[in-house]
């Protein structure tokens, strides 16, 4: 059988597997997006009892308890090996950066052990998010101020 | 349709970040906090919102969203007491899940055991 290159190239895209990037991305994608879909089912529920904000507030909540278990299981970072910033990107990754150090860091105490280290992750992210969300405050104000 | 759209916006936005990962060699930590970051710019400039309607957790699940609920906050509170509401608003609005991460935190430390120590 003869083949010219074309043809060659394509028979090898079609039986090689898929290059790790898309693999990854395939991953993330479907953890991802369950995590939302369990999440957004949650919500529905709460939705029945509480308003809007209060339903999104305990969904965030349910899923942070979640993620604290599977921590503590140790399922979380087996899944987390996989689905890569499937689990990493959705509130569950964050509450998993707290409760993770939290756990490991026990030996060397509750204060400069426990205490400092769950905010390896999310200080950073709570320093920037509450800075940012201040100059947008600042803009917001001056805005109503101007207009 | 609210189902379908909250896992394929929340697979997408988690897609971005597997970019990120694997094309930059961006840290969890720092991913994270652009993220948030992302999302405060993301909702102040009006963008973020129509995502959440559209989505619901799809949106508000994913980091982003954490940052959108910090702006909205800060609005909501600018919209109430003037300038003093950008110290307060933020934080007020992402209390719960701040909160919820430290309290199960501190429960995991309790009771779990490090890996190391079995």
């Amino acid at each position: 059988m003869k083949l010219n290159p074309k043809e060659y190239a394509r028979m090898v895209s079609r039986t090689s597997p898929p290059s790790p990037v898309v693999k990854d991305c395939l991953w993330a994608f479907f953890v991802g997006g369950g995590i939302c879909l369990l999440g957004e089912g949650l919500r529905q529920v709460f939705l029945i009892w509480y308003d809007v904000t209060m339903a999104g507030t305990l969904t965030s909540i349910a899923l942070i308890f979640l993620s604290a278990a599977c921590t503590m299981a140790g399922w979380y970072q087996k899944l987390a090996a996989k689905a890569g910033a499937g689990t990493l990107v959705p509130i569950t990754g964050f509450a998993n950066s707290v409760v993770s150090p939290a756990i490991e860091f026990k030996a060397e105490g509750w204060v400069t052990g426990i205490g400092a280290k769950i905010f390896g992750i999310a200080g950073p992210v709570i320093a920037y998010g509450t800075a940012a969300s201040a100059v947008w405050g600042v803009l917001y104000w001056l805005m109503g101020k101007v207009g | 349709m609210n189902y379908l759209w909250a896992f394929v916006v929340g697979g997408a936005i988690c897609v971005v970040g597997q970019l990120l990962i694997d094309y930059t060699s961006l840290t969890p930590a720092r991913i994270l906090t652009g993220y948030v970051v992302s999302g405060v710019i993301l909702s102040a400039v009006g963008l973020y919102k129509p995502l959440v309607d559209l989505a619901g957790a799809g949106a508000s699940v994913p980091l982003l969203g954490f940052g959108h609920l910090l702006a909205q906050g800060v609005r909501q509170a600018v919209d109430m007491c003037g300038l003093p509401g950008i110290f307060t608003g933020g934080l007020t609005a992402a209390a719960g899940g701040i909160a919820a991460s430290i309290l199960f935190g501190l429960l995991a430390a309790l009771i779990g055991k490090s890996k190391d120590q079995n």
